[in-house]
């Protein structure tokens, strides 16, 4: 498929503008805002910043005038919160707290509140490691909800669950997947019925659903586990095709140009073929191997992290490896990528910006958030929004302003 | 389901609905709180929740009181209409109805977490008095008013005066039923020169038989019958997975309460095998089995199956699963599988549990010796 036809077959997914943020990693799911954003960064480019009530790993979402944005609180983590912020100036436009109904043990770096809310563009969707799930309009009033943890009671993981949601063909895509009752099922939006519910691999997955060009047009929910990658209908679940060659189940795959950089013996490129038949490889680099951070895509370039902070490049076009660059600290985020410079925050809460040149990385400014930052930040409206346990970020300029 | 409306009536703080709206506000309840599996329900609760959200704050207390005996999925649903039925009002005190919300706190009866969100209501309008109420709760019911309580009370230590200290956190632990709330205490405790016995806190199942290796091969023995899960005889005795194997007693002197299987039965893998423990009490009382592992295991009570889970070696804590049953008077016998895969990193070895039967809120119940 043309890349161009995969953008605007993506594009058309969800009734969002081209610079809101709808989902983890963006509408396109990519991490890759077209719109740039400052890159000299310092304390005068934080626009705003407010409290957060409780911890979360979620990635803020924005659609409209509107920031969405998850918590989780309590001694047992088990009080959940679905925040509403002004992407104006970060006051708090309304609030809906939740008592989880599934169990809330997490790893004590991570939370209740790791899966990345979803929005339609009308309504927001959001899930928690507890496996509640909750749809509210933009104004807070409650649509429906789901405590998956408790109508399939061995659907859990005693590190925590994190994969994030997606929503492709009217249907809201949930992973659950985990070494006991193990499944993906898609749900109705309208009430959050089960429109279907299929068995999946019994091993703990943390990675998140992404969405993938099909035949005709269609858009695929391709579904990352140990065992490789399925490309599900969402109307049905059904598997229109697989790649069988095993997988990560910490990083997820990204799309880009019509092409999944798959988390599977390093990095392995895969192209879907035009009628639904398996993709075909392009190629496979053992050497571009993530960490927990997801692979990014900017121009020919795919950009890997590892925990212990070395990014590397590597061509598109082949896997081989452009570049190397260390960075500080500890990573756990998903960089994100704007303008031909990457945003990389370690788990010191240190943001790094690095400009991606064709033989060589550069840290152009570093700027201290002071705070453990585990999460993926998100882009829009010109700005980095980035979240803590205890605080939430919008980092920019006006527009206008030099970057 | 019946209609909620006579039951709030009976408790005097639903009566006086605005003319022309009581059936309606009855029936939104009744759909609200008719929410079960699955999303069974929702589409209902959500035109009702509608007509509940848009109540005056007046009724913030009715709709508090909706949510005893609702299920869990209605309590949310009930829980997010009175939030934006008090966010509607704004915080004041001169806009929330007080009188009404404190007496309701103070009212054990209700549901726990009804009450626990009152206070914070009652708090968002007037934290002084709510933080004079917060020590009332010391002994509460409800698991979150009874944390913030003992929190409040640790807090409130100053560790310089060893002698006013020690008695202060001794009535903190006391009260005191989440786990990292007691290990906190108990830490505090001991840098003041006062020991705790944690097994004594806790209340471990500490005397068990045990009996194994049975074959869990490939994970197959999770789900395969062996001969205990059939009968416990003391005496008998079965093919294991390398010959034939017995019951023997074993009793772990493990502060946290770990019964570690690799000590008597060896330290091997895919394997599974089995412990029972007696429990007596003299009368019949719900109560909860709770049990750390990060192995695979079932639990059954009675011979009542209660929950098994084959997960291995992702983590354990203590009361990390809890299993509600009734204990019947006199002889109780709980059985557990514990089952270990194969995988062979040191993080793996593992094959331990900790189980203790506790009231629903955590109190250790002390068997019959």
């Amino acid at each position: 498929m043309h890349p161009s036809l995969a953008a605007l077959c993506l594009a058309l997914i969800l009734p969002v503008a081209a610079d809101d943020w709808p989902r983890f990693r963006g509408a396109n799911g990519d991490g890759f805002s077209s719109v740039p954003v400052a890159t000299h960064l310092d304390a005068s480019a934080i626009q705003w910043s407010v409290d957060l009530p409780g911890r979360g790993l979620s990635s803020p979402i924005i659609v409209g005038d509107r920031l969405f944005v998850t918590c989780s609180s309590g001694g047992r983590q088990d009080r959940l919160h679905v925040r509403c912020h002004s992407v104006a100036d970060g006051h708090l436009l309304w609030e809906r707290q939740f008592w989880a109904t599934g169990r809330t043990m997490t790893h004590e770096k991570i939370c209740g509140a790791v899966p990345t809310p979803v929005s339609d563009g009308r309504r927001i969707f959001a899930l928690f490691s507890s496996n509640d799930c909750v749809a509210l309009d933009f104004d807070g009033n409650l649509l429906w909800y789901r405590g998956l943890g408790r109508d399939y009671p061995n659907a859990s993981n005693s590190l925590g669950m994190s994969s994030s949601l997606v929503y492709a063909g009217d249907t809201l895509v949930a992973l659950v997947e985990n070494d006991s009752e193990s499944f993906t099922a898609g749900f109705y939006p309208a009430d959050g019925l089960n429109r279907w519910k299929i068995e999946r691999p019994r091993k703990a997955n943390w990675t998140s659903p992404t969405l993938v060009p099909g035949a005709g047009g269609r858009t695929l929910v391709a579904v990352q586990s140990a065992k490789g990658l399925a490309a599900l209908d969402p109307s049905s679940g059904a598997t229109v095709w697989s790649y069988d060659e095993g997988a990560s189940t910490v990083p997820s795959t990204t799309v880009s140009g019509g092409r999944l950089y798959v988390p599977s013996n390093g990095l392995t490129v895969l192209e879907p073929g035009a009628a639904g038949e398996p993709p075909k490889q392009v190629w496979r680099a053992p050497q571009l191997r993530p960490g927990t951070a997801s692979p990014v895509v900017v121009g020919d370039q795919v950009l890997v992290l590892n925990d212990g902070g070395i990014l590397t490049a590597g061509s598109t076009v082949d896997g081989h490896r452009l570049w190397q660059l260390r960075l500080k600290g500890s990573m756990t985020s998903t960089p994100v990528a704007a303008g031909g410079h990457l945003f990389c925050i370690n788990e010191e809460g240190l943001v790094q910006v690095v400009r991606l040149g064709p033989t060589a990385g550069e840290v152009v400014s570093e700027m201290p958030l002071g705070q453990t930052i585990l999460g993926t930040p998100s882009i829009a409206r010109g700005s980095l929004f980035v979240r803590s346990d205890h605080r939430l970020w919008r980092i920019g300029r006006p527009a206008g302003s030099p970057l | 389901m019946k209609s909620a409306y006579p039951f709030l009536l009976a408790f005097g703080l639903f009566a006086f609905p605005p003319a022309g709206r009581s059936a309606d506000v009855s029936a939104a309840l009744d759909n609200v709180r008719s929410v079960g599996a699955e999303g069974q329900g929702n589409a209902a609760a959500a035109k009702a929740w509608r007509t509940l959200a848009d109540l005056p704050v007046s009724q913030l207390p009715a709709l508090l009181l909706a949510m005893d005996g609702a299920n869990d999925y209605a309590a949310n649903w009930l829980r997010s209409a009175a939030e934006v039925v008090a966010q509607r009002a704004g915080s004041g005190a001169a806009t929330l109805p007080l009188p009404a919300l404190r007496e309701f706190l103070l009212d054990v009866r209700h549901h726990p977490r009804a009450r626990r969100f009152a206070f914070e209501l009652i708090r968002s309008a007037d934290p002084v008095a709510a933080k004079e109420l917060l020590p009332r709760f010391l002994n509460d019911p409800g698991a979150e008013l009874r944390r913030d309580a003992v929190q409040a009370l640790v807090d409130g230590v100053a560790a310089a005066d060893k002698s006013a200290a020690v008695p202060r956190l001794q009535e903190a632990l006391a009260a005191a039923r989440d786990a990292d709330q007691i290990e906190a205490i108990a830490k505090r405790l001991g840098e003041l020169d006062t020991p705790v016995d944690l097994r004594e806190v806790f209340g471990w199942v500490t005397r068990w038989k045990v009996v194994g290796p049975f074959d869990n091969m490939g994970g197959a023995g999770f789900e395969r019958a062996f001969p205990p899960e059939q009968s416990v005889d003391p005496k008998a005795e079965y093919p294991g997975k390398t010959g034939s194997v017995t019951w023997r007693e074993y009793e772990t002197v493990n502060e946290l309460g770990l019964v570690d299987l690799n000590k008597p039965i060896g330290a091997l893998k895919g394997v599974a095998g089995y412990a029972v423990a007696e429990f007596n009490v003299d009368h019949a009382q719900p109560v909860e089995i709770r049990l750390g592992t990060e192995n695979g295991w079932k639990v059954w009570v009675n011979g009542r199956f209660l929950f098994g889970r084959d997960e291995y070696h992702r983590a354990n804590e203590i009361d990390q699963y809890r299993m509600p049953v009734t204990l019947q008077p006199g002889h109780n016998v709980i059985l557990l599988k514990l089952c270990q895969n194969e995988q062979t990193e040191d993080w793996a070895k593992g094959w331990e549990f900790q189980l203790r039967v506790t009231d629903p809120l955590g109190a250790p119940i002390r068997p019959l010796r």
